[in-house]
C-alpha cells in the first residue's frame, strides 16, 4: 500500500484513496482528425513504460477528486515527487533518487 | 509417571491435555512441546515423503518436524501447527498428522524403505505411461495416489465460525521483536516519549533473556532486568506491547503487517475474536528478530531425539523441562558449551560434547573442564541408532579429512549446533539487500532502502552486552536522539564465536540419509545429485529438490543447502544466491486477512429510497453492481415469466411505476457546460434549449461506446445528466479526467448526485392521468411538456425534476425527487397509479419493454468493442462537431470495415422458441467447427405484446441481412431464424408522443 | 538418458551417480543463426519448435537471470481455452492440444491435469458472457458447458452455493480439459530437450542492447558475455519487453504489472478442480502437493517490483473465503509477485516489428502459462521463416492502428 502524497491537499494519504490514471504527460493531439493512424495509435496505445523512473496520473478519488502527476520508481516504487497536473515534469535532484 | 522430565517443584497450575488420544499432565505457561517433552514423549511426527519417525527440533517458529493439529469443535480444527508453538490449556486436544494407523506404526513408512527411488525430482522422470495412453496414466493412476500421499495436515471440513479483526495503527517507532534487542530499542524510544509499538511472537516478551539464568545485566541477574524493562513499557502510555504478534510482512514505505493470536491459548468457547491482523505505519522501524540456531547435517541427524542444543536449554531454563537423561552434544558454536553447563548444572548426564572445530576458544574449554565435561575436538557425527528415538550417537574424530571409526555412546538426545542464522527476513522484505560476509560466513543486512535499522543478533551480535548495546543504539537513533544512550554492563556472557555450514565430514561405510531440509525430507544426496543434473542457481536447486520450500520456509535449512550447493559446485556462497525471503515470515491465517469482510460485510450493498417498498411488494431482487434491484414482483402463483408478462402487458395497456433511482447522475454546471458535454458525447447539444432532453452517446477515446443516458438542460449553464447504474463512477472519472487534463481551458464543475434523487419512472399511456393530480409548478399537458423535455416544480409538494422520457416506448415520465422523500412520493404515485390500474414493474420487463423498441443496454449490446454505427446509431452523432471523445477512432481503418457486427432483429421460426442469449450466428445449420460465427444473440425475451418471441443481435454487416434466414446452432440442433428490424413494435414511434 | 520409469529404478539402484546434466551450461558463440531473448517456457519452447521443426540448431535462448526464473516459475499453472474470440481460440487450443501430448513430446512428466476450470457466474451478466462463450467455443469445437449451482456444486464439494451469500453462485461454465501443470516442469523439459537438439541456452547473459546495421535491420544483440552476431532476434520477455525493445528503438504498446500470487500451507486433498470467479476477483485450485494456490489480482500501477500489495491478497483472500468458506483457518504460506505485461486488448502480440530481423511475442498478460507450448510453436515458425502462421497472423502489432483489436477484457472474460 503506497503512501501518496497529495499535492492539493497537502497530506500523506493511503493508496487506497486513489485511482491511478495511467502513463503521464500523453498528451491528447490537438487537432486528432489531423493526425495520421500511426499518430494516433501512438496516442491511444503506445506507452514508455519504464525500467525506473515514470512519470504517472494519479486521481485522489476519495478525497479532493483532482488528478495529479507522480515520479515513481517502478523498480522499488519508490515516490519521488508528486506535482499538479499541468505542471512540467520535474528533474529530481540526484540525491532525490 | 506424569512429567517424569519436569524439574522439581514446577511453578505453574497443572493442565489436562490429549495428545494422540493419550491424556498428559502438563503446566500453565507450556507449549505443546515443552508439555510432551516433559513427558518425554519426543515423537510427534512423521515426514512428508518418508515418514520418518520425527521429533521436537526446535523451540520456536523455526520448527520443521512437530506440527500437529489442533481440534476445538466443529470448523475449529487448525493443521499443521507448530508444537512449539501451541500454548497449552486445560483440554487442549491435538494429533500428529501424515500417519496411518499411528504415529509409532506407520505404513506410509514404506516410502523410506525405497527411498533410493524416490530422489529429488523423480516425479518428473516417470509416471508418465506409454505415450499411447496419453495423459491417463497420470491423471487416473499417479496424479491420485501422489495427491494422496502429499498434503501433510489433515483437511478442514467446515466452515470457520470463528471472527477476525483488522486493526489500523500509526506509530512513531515499530520494533519487531522482543527480545533483549527489541526491548533495548523500545526502552529508549519509550522513554523518549515516542509513540512505540513493540511486537513478539511469543506469549512472553524477552526472547533468550527468558531462559538466561547465569548473566547480569547492570549487576542485575537477566531475568529481573527483563522484569524492570517489562514494567517500565508497560507503564508508559505511550508504547504498545503485543505479545503473541507476528511482523511478518514488510512492504513499501515502511507498512508493516502484524498477526497477532488473541484467543486460541483459551480454551474453546469463548466469543473473542480468534486473531487480528494489524497493519502497521510506522515512522521508523527496528528489526530485532534474532537469530535461528542451525542444525548439523550427518547421518541420522533426524531422529526423534535430535535437537538444537540452545532449544534444550530454552526448555530447561524457562520451563524447567529436561529434553533427556543422558545427552550427547555435537556443535561448531559457542553457545552450545552453556547448554552443556546448563544442563549438567540440573542434573542431566551429559555424556560428551563433540565440537566440530579443531580450534575451540580458551575459555569455553575452561569453562567446560570447570564443568567436568568431555570434550572431542575436530569431531564429527558419524550415525545415530534408535528408531522412534535416537539410543546412540556415533562420534568420530576427524584427523587431515578423515572421519575416525565411530565410538559409540549411548544417549536418549543428542543436542546440535552449527551455528547462528541472523533473521534478515524482515529486512530483505523492506527491499534492503542482505550481504554475505565471508569472514563470519552469515548474511547480514546491508544497507537501508527504507526507514528501517537491524538490531541485536538479526545482524549478527551474539554476545549480550552486544546485543542490548546495539538495542539502546538502535531506540536511540529511531527516536532522533543524539549522543549514546548510556552503556549497560553484562557479566556472565557467554562465548559468541563459531558455526559450520553444510554437510559435517562421514564416513562411507556409514553413510545414512543426512537431513537439510526435515519437513521437505531433502538430504544432501538430493542437493548434489540437483548440481548434478544441471542445476547452477539456488532457485533451480531449491524448486527441484523443494528444500526451504515446507511450511518452514527452510528457515534452519537454507544457508546449509546453499553451502552443499555451494561445494559441489565450487563456488562461493554468494555465487549460487540466494532465495527471496517472501512474506509471510510464518503462515498466517486465512481468515484474519479477510476480517469482517465476510456475509453482508464483503461488499458493500446499495439499495434505493424505494428498495423496502419493493421488499415488501414481494419483489425478487437482482444484483447490478452493488445495487439490490426489484427484478420482478411476482403474485401469489406466478413464477417469473408469469410475472414478468403481466409487468409488460398492463404497462403497455395503463402504466407501469420503475424505480430507476440506481441510475447516475451527473450535474454538469457552468459556463462552458454545454461546450463540455459537446466534446464527451457524441450528441450535438449547443442548440439543446433549455427545458429539453437529448439522448446522450458517450464513446472512450478508442471509439467504442462506453454509456449512454439522457443530457437535460436545466438552464444555459446547468445540466442534469444521467448514467448507466454500472457506469456512474467510471463516467464521472471519465468527465473529470478530460476536464482536468485535457479541456483545462472549459470552466464546468461536476457532481455526483445519484443518491441525491430517487428516480420514480411511470410509463404507460396512463401516465400522465397518473401524474396529473400529483404535479404543481409547472404544466404537463401534452404540447407543453413535449417527449424530450424536463420541468421543475413539485410532485407531492416535493421539490422535482419531471423529465419526459420513456426507455419502453411509452409516454413516459421519470421523477427525480430528493431521495429522502423518495419513498413517501413512490408511496403516492403508487396510490395514483392503482386507481388506473398500474403495475410495479422491475428490470426484467424494464428490458423486454425496451428490446421491444430495439433500445440498447450498454454492456448487453455493447461489450467494448462496438461503436455507434454498429448499433445503427449514427443519428445520435454531430456530424458538424469539429470533435469529441471518440471522433478519431471511428475512423480508423477497422472500423470502416464492411463485415462489422451491426444491430438487428431476429426473429425464430417458431414464435415460441425463446433463443439463448449469447448463442451464435451462422449462415448455415450445421457449420463446420472452426468456422467463425456471423455474430451472437445479445438479448431474447418472449414479448407479451407480440405473442410470440423476438431477439437482438449483432450479426456481420446485418443491417444489409434484412429478410436473410441465419440459423443459431444449439446442441439439440439448429433454430432457423430471419434478420428484421430491431425496433419489433410501434416502428413508428408514436406511443411515446401519446 | 531417456527418463522412465526403468531408468529410476536403474539409478536407483546404483546411487543415482549415473543421471546427465539434463542441460548444459555453455558459454556463447561469437554468432547464431537466431537469438532468442528470454529463456521462460515461451523462449524456451521457441527455441524446441525451432530446433525441431524447422531446422535450425544453431541457436540461443538468452536470459539475464535463470531459465525459468521469470513468469513460468511465478504462476498459478492454470491450462484453459475457453476463450471468447476466434482468434484468441485458435491460439489457445493449439496450445491445449500440444499440452496434451507434452509429457511425451519432451520425455518430461509436466503433469498436465485435465482436472476441469469452473468459472463461476453471480449475476445475470455474468450469465450472459459465460453462456456467449460457451455456444462460441461449441463452434470452435472446444469443450465449455453450463452447469446449475448444483452441478457446480457437484463437481467441487468446497463451494459455497447457499442462495443468501452476498454473491451467490447462480451457476458456471465448465472446460473440462482445462486444469493445470506443473510450471517448473515445462520450463526445464523444454530445456533440456531443446540444449538436446543443439540449442545453447546461455543464463545470467543480461542483453544490454540491440545491434542494428546501416540498412536498420538488426545484427546482434550486446549482452553482459559479450556480443552476439545474428540476424534474426525474436523478443520473450514477458514483463521486460518493453526494456528490450526500446534497445531497438522501438516503443510497444505494452505496461507491465505486478501480478500476486500465494499459496496455503499444504493439506490433504479437498479441491479437485480449477474454480476461478471474475465478480468477485479470485480463483483457486490444489497442487499435487497439497497447497491451495490462489490467483490475486494486478496492482494498480506499473511496476517491475516483483511484489504486490498487501490489500490486493488481502481482497483476493477475503473472496476465497466467501466462496470456500472451509479454507478461512487454513493459513497463507508464501505470496509473491510476477510481472506481467498488459496490452490493451489484453491479447498478446505475436509479430514482425518495425525492425527487419526483429520478432517480437508478448502481452500475455495473466494469460501467458497456459498458451506456453501453443505460443513457442507458432513463435518458432516466425522467427524461422520470417512470416506468421494463420492463427498467429491476428495478433500483429498491426491491430492497434487499424483498431481490429482482439478484446478478451471487453467482452468481460476473466482474464486469467
Amino acid at each position: 500500500m503506497l503512501l501518496i502524497h497529495c499535492p492539493y491537499c497537502q497530506m500523506d494519504r493511503p493508496e487506497t484513496e486513489f485511482r491511478n490514471g495511467g502513463e503521464a504527460h500523453v498528451a491528447r493531439p490537438a487537432d486528432p482528425m489531423a493526425a495520421s493512424d500511426d499518430e494516433w495509435a501512438g496516442f491511444l496505445y503506445y506507452r514508455s513504460n519504464p525500467r525506473g523512473l515514470h512519470a504517472e496520473r494519479w486521481r485522489h478519488t476519495h478525497g479532493c477528486g483532482r488528478f495529479f502527476n507522480c515520479l515513481r520508481d517502478t523498480v522499488s516504487d519508490r515516490i519521488v515527487t508528486t506535482y499538479k497536473a499541468g505542471t512540467m515534469r520535474p528533474v529530481p535532484a540526484p540525491e532525490a533518487l | 509417571m506424569k512429567e517424569a522430565f519436569r524439574l522439581p517443584s514446577p511453578a505453574g497450575r497443572p493442565i489436562r491435555f490429549v495428545f494422540d488420544g493419550v491424556a498428559y499432565q502438563g503446566r500453565e505457561g507450556d507449549t505443546l512441546a515443552t508439555a510432551l517433552l516433559a513427558n518425554g514423549v519426543h515423537l510427534v511426527g512423521r515426514s512428508y515423503k518418508y515418514h520418518r519417525p520425527r521429533g521436537i527440533l526446535s523451540a520456536g517458529p523455526e520448527e520443521p518436524n512437530a506440527l500437529v493439529a489442533v481440534h476445538r469443535g466443529p470448523g475449529r480444527m487448525t493443521p499443521n501447527l507448530r508444537a512449539t508453538q501451541v500454548e497449552l490449556y486445560e483440554g487442549l486436544e491435538a494429533t500428529s498428522q501424515n500417519r496411518w494407523p499411528s504415529l509409532a506404526l506407520d505404513v506410509g513408512v514404506v516410502n523410506d524403505l525405497a527411498s533410493r527411488f524416490f530422489s529429488a525430482g523423480f516425479y518428473y522422470k516417470t509416471f508418465m505411461g506409454p505415450k499411447a495412453a496419453g495423459t491417463a496414466l497420470w491423471t487416473k493412476v499417479f496424479e491420485p495416489i501422489v495427491r494422496q500421499a502429499a498434503g501433510l495436515g489433515e483437511r478442514p471440513h467446515d466452515p470457520d465460525p470463528d471472527r477476525y479483526a483488522q486493526f489500523h495503527a500509526h506509530c512513531d517507532v515499530l520494533v519487531c521483536g522482543g527480545g533483549p534487542a527489541g526491548i533495548a530499542a523500545a526502552l529508549v524510544a519509550g522513554r523518549a516519549g515516542k509513540d512505540v509499538i513493540l511486537c513478539d511472537e511469543q506469549a512472553a516478551f524477552g526472547g533468550s533473556l527468558l531462559h538466561e539464568t547465569t548473566a547480569l545485566i547492570d549487576g542485575k541477574p537477566a531475568r529481573d532486568w527483563l522484569a524492570d524493562a517489562l514494567s517500565d513499557l508497560a507503564g508508559r502510555t505511550n508504547v504498545r506491547l503485543l505479545a503473541r504478534t507476528q511482523a511478518f510482512g514488510y512492504y513499501a514505505q515502511n507498512f508493516v503487517a502484524l498477526s497477532e493470536r488473541v484467543a486460541d491459548h483459551r480454551p474453546a468457547g469463548s466469543s473473542a475474536v480468534r486473531e487480528r491482523l494489524w497493519q502497521v505505519r510506522a515512522n521508523k522501524v527496528v528489526i530485532a528478530t534474532g537469530a535461528i540456531e542451525r542444525p548439523l547435517v550427518f547421518p541420522g541427524n533426524d531422529r526423534p531425539g535430535v535437537m538444537l542444543a540452545e532449544a534444550a536449554r530454552c526448555y530447561l531454563n524457562r520451563y524447567g523441562v529436561k529434553v533427556g537423561a543422558r545427552v550427547v552434544i555435537a556443535t561448531a558454536h559457542d553457545s552450545a558449551y552453556r547448554v552443556a553447563r546448563d544442563l549438567m548444572a540440573a542434573g542431566v548426564d551429559v555424556a560428551a560434547i563433540a565440537d566440530c572445530r579443531a580450534v575451540v576458544p580458551e575459555s569455553v574449554l575452561e569453562m567446560a573442564q570447570a564443568a567436568g565435561l568431555r570434550v572431542i575436538r575436530a569431531a564429527t557425527v558419524a550415525g545415530t541408532r534408535g528408531r522412534l528415538r535416537i539410543t546412540a550417537a556415533g562420534l568420530s574424530s576427524v584427523v587431515d579429512g578423515v572421519v575416525a571409526s565411530p565410538e559409540w555412546i549411548a544417549c536418549d538426545c543428542l543436542l546440535m549446533s552449527g551455528g547462528w542464522t541472523p533473521s534478515v527476513h524482515l529486512h530483505s522484505q523492506s527491499r534492503g539487500k542482505v550481504v554475505w560476509n565471508d569472514d563470519r560466513q552469515m548474511y547480514l543486512p546491508g544497507v537501508p532502502v527504507q526507514d528501517e535499522q537491524s538490531a541485536g543478533a538479526c545482524r549478527g551480535l551474539f554476545g549480550l552486552g552486544d546485543v542490548l548495546m546495539d538495542g539502546l543504539s538502535a531506540g536511540a537513533r529511531a527516536a532522533g536522539l543524539s549522543g549514546q544512550p548510556r552503556p549497560v554492563t553484562v557479566c556472565g556472557d557467554s562465548g559468541t564465536e563459531g558455526g559450520i555450514l553444510g554437510r559435517l565430514p562421514w564416513r562411507h561405510d556409514l553413510a545414512g540419509p543426512s537431513f537439510v531440509d526435515f519437513q521437505n525430507d531433502v538430504k544432501a544426496d538430493d542437493i548434489d545429485l540437483a548440481v548434478q543434473e544441471g542445476m547452477r542457481s539456488i532457485e533451480h536447486i531449491k524448486r527441484y529438490t523443494t528444500t526451504g520450500m515446507a511450511t518452514d520456509q527452510g528457515k534452519t535449512s537454507n544457508l546449509n543447502a546453499l553451502a552443499i550447493a555451494a561445494g559441489r559446485l565450487g563456488k562461493t556462497i554468494p555465487e549460487v544466491g540466494l532465495t527471496t525471503f517472501r512474506q509471510p515470515y510464518t503462515p498466517v491465517t486465512f481468515g484474519a486477512f479477510a476480517g469482517a469482510s465476510r456475509g453482508e460485510l464483503f461488499d458493500p450493498v446499495r439499495k434505493t429510497p424505494i428498495h423496502r417498498w419493493a421488499s415488501e411488494y414481494g419483489a425478487v431482487f437482482e444484483d447490478v453492481g452493488l445495487w439490490k434491484r426489484a427484478r420482478y414482483f411476482p403474485r401469489p402463483g406466478e413464477d417469473m415469466h408469469a410475472a414478468v408478462d403481466r409487468e409488460c402487458r398492463q404497462a403497455r395497456l395503463s402504466a407501469g411505476l420503475f424505480d430507476a433511482s440506481t441510475l447516475g447522475k451527473i450535474e454538469v454546471v457552468g459556463p462552458d457546460a454545454a461546450r463540455f458535454l459537446e466534446r464527451m458525447y457524441t450528441n450535438s447539444l449547443a442548440k439543446l434549449e433549455p427545458g429539453r432532453c437529448r439522448y446522450g452517446l458517450m464513446l472512450n477515446e478508442a471509439g467504442f461506446v462506453m454509456d449512454d443516458g439522457i443530457i437535460a438542460r436545466l438552464a444555459a449553464d446547468r445540466f442534469h445528466v444521467t448514467t448507466t447504474t454500472g457506469g456512474a463512477a467510471r463516467v464521472l472519472n471519465h468527465m473529470e479526467d478530460y476536464l482536468q487534463t485535457e479541456f483545462t481551458d472549459l470552466r464546468v464543475w461536476l457532481t455526483s448526485t445519484t443518491e441525491q434523487w430517487a428516480v420514480i419512472a411511470v410509463q404507460g399511456p396512463r401516465a400522465r392521468d397518473i401524474l396529473q393530480p400529483l404535479v404543481e409548478g409547472f404544466d404537463i399537458a401534452r404540447q407543453a411538456m413535449p417527449h424530450m423535455s424536463v420541468r421543475e416544480g413539485t410532485v407531492c409538494g416535493i421539490p422535482a425534476r419531471v423529465m419526459r422520457v420513456s426507455f419502453t416506448g411509452e409516454l413516459g415520465y421519470e421523477i427525480n425527487v430528493p431521495a429522502d422523500f423518495g419513498r413517501a412520493v413512490w408511496d403516492a404515485v403508487w396510490a395514483a397509479g392503482r386507481s388506473h390500474d398500474a403495475v410495479a414493474y422491475g428490470t426484467e420487463a424494464m428490458h423486454v419493454l425496451r428490446a421491444e423498441k430495439g433500445y440498447i443496454i450498454v454492456g448487453q449490446e455493447t461489450d467494448g468493442t462496438v461503436t455507434p454505427d454498429d448499433l445503427g446509431l449514427t443519428w445520435a452523432i454531430g456530424k458538424a462537431k469539429p470533435d469529441f471523445v471518440g471522433k478519431r477512432s471511428l475512423v480508423r481503418p477497422d472500423m470502416l470495415a464492411r463485415d462489422r457486427k451491426q444491430l438487428v432483429g431476429l426473429l425464430t421460426d417458431t414464435p415460441g422458441t425463446v433463443l439463448e442469449e449469447g448463442a451464435q450466428i451462422t449462415a448455415p445449420a450445421h457449420p463446420k467447427i472452426g468456422d467463425a460465427a456471423l455474430g451472437f444473440v445479445t438479448s431474447s425475451y418472449t414479448s407479451p405484446v407480440l405473442g410470440r418471441s423476438i431477439a437482438l443481435a449483432l450479426v456481420a454487416a446485418g443491417r444489409s441481412r434484412k429478410g436473410e434466414r441465419l440459423h443459431v446452432p444449439m446442441p439439440g440442433g439448429a433454430l432457423a431464424v430471419t434478420v428484421v428490424d430491431p425496433v419489433f413494435f410501434d416502428p413508428e414511434g408514436d406511443r411515446v408522443h401519446g | 538418458m531417456k527418463f522412465s520409469a526403468l531408468s529410476v529404478i536403474a539409478q536407483g539402484l546404483s546411487g543415482n551417480r549415473g543421471w546427465p546434466e539434463q542441460w548444459r551450461s555453455p558459454e556463447p558463440k561469437p554468432a547464431y543463426d537466431a537469438v532468442i531473448i528470454g529463456a521462460g517456457g515461451h523462449g524456451l519452447a521457441t527455441a524446441y519448435y525451432m530446433a525441431k521443426e524447422h531446422g535450425l540448431r544453431n541457436i540461443a535462448v538468452l536470459d539475464k537471470g535463470w531459465l525459468g526464473g521469470g513468469n513460468t516459475g511465478r504462476n498459478t499453472t492454470i491450462v484453459r481455452s475457453n476463450y471468447l474470440w476466434e482468434e484468441s481460440e485458435a491460439i489457445y487450443e493449439h496450445a491445449m492440444q500440444l499440452w496434451a501430448g507434452l509429457s511425451h513430446e519432451l520425455n518430461y512428466n509436466v503433469m498436465y491435469s485435465p482436472r476441469g476450470v469452473m468459472m463461476l457466474a453471480h449475476n445475470t451478466h455474468d450469465v450472459q458472457v459465460l453462456k456467449r462463450h460457451i455456444h462460441a467455443n461449441r463452434l470452435a469445437g472446444i469443450d465449455n458447458e453450463w452447469l446449475a449451482p448444483q452441478e457446480a456444486k457437484a463437481f467441487c464439494p468446497l463451494l459455497n452455493i447457499e442462495a443468501n451469500i452476498r454473491y451467490p453462485v447462480i451457476g458456471a461454465a465448465l472446460q473440462r480439459r482445462g486444469g493445470t501443470a506443473r510450471h517448473d516442469a515445462v520450463a526445464w523439459g523444454y530445456a533440456r530437450a531443446a540444449d538436446r537438439l543443439g540449442v545453447d541456452i546461455i543464463q545470467n547473459c543480461e542483453v544490454t542492447g540491440l545491434r542494428r546495421e546501416a540498412s536498420g535491420a538488426v545484427c546482434g544483440v550486446e549482452t553482459a558475455k559479450g556480443f552476439i552476431a545474428t540476424r534474426r532476434i525474436g523478443v520473450v520477455a514477458a514483463g521486460n519487453t518493453s526494456v528490450v525493445m526500446a534497445m531497438a528503438g522501438v516503443r510497444m504498446p505494452l505496461e507491465s504489472y505486478p501480478l500476486q500470487a500465494l499459496v496455503s500451507e499444504p493439506v490433504k486433498p479437498m479441491m479437485p478442480c480449477v474454480v476461478m470467479s471474475n465478480t468477485v476477483h479470485a480463483y483457486m485450485s490444489q497442487s499435487d502437493k497439497g497447497e491451495l494456490v490462489i490467483g490475486a489480482g494486478t496492482d494498480s500501477y506499473t511496476s517491475y517490483s516483483q511484489t504486490g500489495a498487501l490489500h490486493v491478497a488481502t481482497h483476493t483472500l477475503d473472496a476465497i473465503c466467501e466462496l470456500f468458506p472451509a479454507v478461512r483457518r487454513l493459513r497463507m504460506l508464501r505470496n509473491w509477485g510476477g510481472i506481467v505485461d498488459v496490452t490493451p486488448d489484453r491479447s498478446p502480440i505475436i509479430g514482425k516489428t518495425p525492425v527487419s530481423g526483429l520478432f517480437v511475442n508478448c502481452g500475455w498478460g495473466t494469460g501467458g502459462f497456459k498458451a506456453t507450448p501453443g505460443s513457442g510453436h507458432v513463435f518458432a515458425h516466425l522467427v524461422a521463416t520470417g512470416e506468421p502462421e494463420r492463427i498467429a497472423a491476428p495478433f500483429s502489432l498491426e491491430r492497434f492502428r487499424t483498431g481490429r483489436l482482439i478484446d478478451e477484457a471487453a467482452a468481460a472474460a476473466v482474464a486469467h
